[in-house]
């Protein structure tokens, strides 16, 4: 494991998907060590309460952009604002993703591409760009929010777990490319995480408080890890869930 | 997107008590300001909830809906200058500490947690160790924004809105969403406080102590323990002090981390009157001298019990019942000798009591709880009906010496207790939005039982 000495950021921070719970923490975290942060989100009214919330915790300057990411068209005009506003993109966090609903997604093909196009396509058209400018820079750190769903296809959940799947194998090959221009490329994959997105869902003690996963991202941005799994102990679970044999596996209620 | 309905609650949503177990029929998070629910619209009333600590029933809806305010927790202003702090209502207290303290201000009241939201300390109207000089938080409340059922969304202060400010203001959430608010910090010179506890030896010397300590000290109140013999009523520790006013040096960051847990219950303890006795004994012993001078971080000084999370859960299953009153202190402070007394012949109590004098200024809310006079706090384990008869018991003491029960801890209190300690509540009532209720508020006026 890479334990560089943590310094405060005061650089700048680039998150899409900034308004939901993980990201905000991790934008605060920056912005209490004096980070510029700039913040791309559907909403101009999320987005300006979590600019002023982070200018009071210390941010040296917050800039916003409303964007709907899964319109394609709309990267290049957002990183385009984001390089204008921050000068170097040291740190890069894309936040963004749909839960989605498993059985709507069954039932509906529309549904199922409506979930995969944010969370896949979206997601991996947004990092080819993003990943060139980075390597055109030849620095900075590019973290993106995985999850441990995409370790092992489960029935309860495929639809969104395939969609991870795609990033986290993309995600590894961009990292061994980027790695050669000193870019580094950190996967986040995080578990169950107590947040809007799961609101629905009944909270066990498997499930983590946004605070912790930010801090785990946050720590990981700044020592440029590879691959993050966050609580730590997801790592352990999901590597035994990988190695059950298909023929149990199939018969399991997971 | 407005949401119309609510969902099942997915964690459970409880008083810091633990007593009553009433569950709501559904919960609403709210997370972001601009996207509030139609309370009108939802076919039950609705209740705001924090972090769940009070501790009895006046943060619960039973069969109602829960709006669950934690996600509202951004600061929105902060001016260095001024110490003047606008943040969303679900923003807790030991967020505003960790954000302010460095740059030099402090909370113009603190209670006996960190853990508590913003908008929370308004609707309790919450008071702390300096009531005798700040008096409530209320007090400090510049402005704040309130959201009715109709919704309004409006700002009020003591100039606009000024009577929903103060029904607002120790109003039990029952007058409208607060979702944001402006608080008016204190300066600081330093995180620590200087710090004297005196040990004494009875009520009276307790009353002097207080009475000597009210202009030079800042922060008064004292532990006592209320096992000794008929006639002393009280011995216990006198703990004053006042924020350090020499600048903190690099070293004293060292000196306050970690925090010491400041005891240590052992797993499983019975938790009876042999037990509290003991331990009250040797808590009061573990002082040798009269007097003891220190500099202690205001964490440990404000917040012990902090430290120990979880720390309602000592009482079991069955939850406990904090009790809180304030008397007035006349008439050779009988009414204190005769709950000290019952207390005692009962054989109950707790670890921990709180005793402390309430200064003379005056609260801007309606319901406020805070009024001149001595205040005692203390747990009482739930027993059943014994535990409530002797809490009853007490209440007569209180209703009779024109004093008040803190509705922020009660989880049983009468209708009729209610309505004398609380006598605005004819001119309170005019101010409650028609969609909002509690479990407390329809107990005290008889519309509901457990």
């Amino acid at each position: 494991m890479n334990r560089r000495p943590l310094v405060n950021h005061t650089g700048s921070v680039l998150i899409f998907g900034a308004t939901s719970a993980i990201a905000t923490d991790v934008a605060r975290r920056f912005a209490s060590g004096g980070a510029t942060l700039f913040l791309v989100g559907r909403s101009e009214e999320k987005l300006s309460a979590l600019r002023d919330d982070l200018l009071v915790r210390g941010a040296a300057r917050v800039e916003t952009a409303v964007a709907d990411l899964t319109e394609i068209e709309s990267h290049e005009r957002v990183v385009e604002a984001a390089k204008q506003a921050l000068g170097t993109l040291d740190q890069v966090l894309v936040a963004y993703g749909v839960l989605g609903d498993q059985r709507a997604s069954e039932t509906s093909v529309e549904t199922t591409l409506r979930d995969w196009q944010v969370n896949a396509t979206s997601t991996i058209a947004l990092l080819t760009l993003l990943a060139n400018e980075l390597e055109r820079q030849r620095f900075g750190t590019l973290a993106v929010i995985s999850s441990v769903a995409g370790d092992r296809g489960r029935q309860s959940n495929y639809v969104y777990g395939a969609a991870k799947a795609a990033l986290s194998a993309f995600l590894s090959g961009l990292r061994a490319r980027l790695s050669k221009a000193g870019v580094h490329v950190v996967t986040i994959k995080p578990g169950m995480v107590d947040t809007p997105m799961t609101a629905q869902m009944k909270k066990g003690p498997l499930f983590a408080s946004p605070a912790r996963v930010g801090q785990d991202i946050h720590q990981a941005m700044l020592r440029g890890r590879d691959v993050v799994y966050s609580p730590w102990y997801w790592r352990g679970v999901m590597l035994v869930i990988r190695l059950i044999p298909e023929p149990v596996f199939k018969r399991l209620p997971l | 997107m407005k949401r119309t309905v609510s969902q099942p609650p997915t964690k459970a949503y409880e008083s810091w008590g633990r007593y009553p177990r009433v569950e709501p029929c559904g919960v609403i998070p709210l997370d972001w300001r601009d996207e509030l629910p139609d309370f009108g619209a939802l076919g039950a009333s609705v209740l705001p909830y924090g972090y769940g600590r009070s501790y009895g029933d006046s943060c619960l809806n039973k069969n109602g809906i829960l709006l669950d305010a934690s996600g509202l927790r951004r600061f929105i202003a902060f001016d260095d200058e001024t110490g003047v702090l606008r943040c969303e209502a679900g923003v807790r207290l030991d967020d505003i500490l960790s954000l302010v303290v460095p740059r030099g201000w402090f909370l113009p009241v603190s209670p006996g947690t960190k853990f508590v939201s913003v908008g929370g300390a308004i609707a309790n109207d919450i008071h702390g160790k300096n009531h005798h000089q700040g008096g409530t938080w209320g007090r400090h409340v510049r402005r704040f924004e309130l959201v009715r059922s109709n919704g309004e969304r409006l700002i009020c202060s003591a100039e606009e809105n000024a009577e929903l400010y103060r029904a607002t203001i120790g109003g039990l959430g029952l007058t409208g969403l607060i979702t944001s608010a402006e608080i008016q910090l204190k300066p600081i010179k330093s995180a620590f406080i200087d710090e004297e506890q005196i040990r004494f030896e009875s009520l009276d010397e307790f009353m002097e102590l207080a009475q000597e300590s009210v202009d030079d000290f800042e922060y008064t109140v004292a532990w006592i323990d209320c096992f000794v013999e008929e006639g002393r009523y009280i011995r216990g520790h006198f703990m004053r002090g006042n924020h350090r006013e020499a600048p903190d040096r690099p070293e004293d960051a060292k000196r306050a981390l970690p925090l010491v847990v400041p005891f240590n219950l052992p797993g499983g303890i019975l938790l009876n009157q042999y037990t509290v006795r003991a331990f009250n004994t040797v808590y009061y012993h573990r002082q040798v001298a009269k007097r003891v001078r220190k500099t202690i971080h205001y964490e440990p000084f404000f917040y012990p019990l902090d430290t120990i999370h979880n720390w309602n859960k000592i009482y079991g299953d069955a939850g406990f019942l904090q009790y809180q009153c304030v008397v007035p202190v006349e008439n050779d402070n009988a009414a204190i000798k005769e709950i000290l007394s019952r207390i005692r012949r009962s054989g109950e109590g707790s670890f921990f009591t709180v005793f402390k004098t309430f200064g003379e200024i005056a609260s801007p809310g309606m319901l406020s709880f805070p009024r001149p006079g001595v205040t005692l706090a203390l747990d009482f384990a739930y027993r059943g009906t014994s535990t409530l008869d002797l809490l009853e018991s007490l209440d007569a003491v209180v209703r009779a010496s024109g004093g008040a029960v803190y509705p922020a801890k009660d989880a049983r209190m009468s209708a009729e207790s209610f309505h004398t300690f609380f006598p605005a509540w004819d001119e309170f009532s005019e101010y409650i939005d028609p969609c909002f209720s509690s479990s407390f508020i329809r107990r005290v006026n008889g519309e509901d039982t457990l």
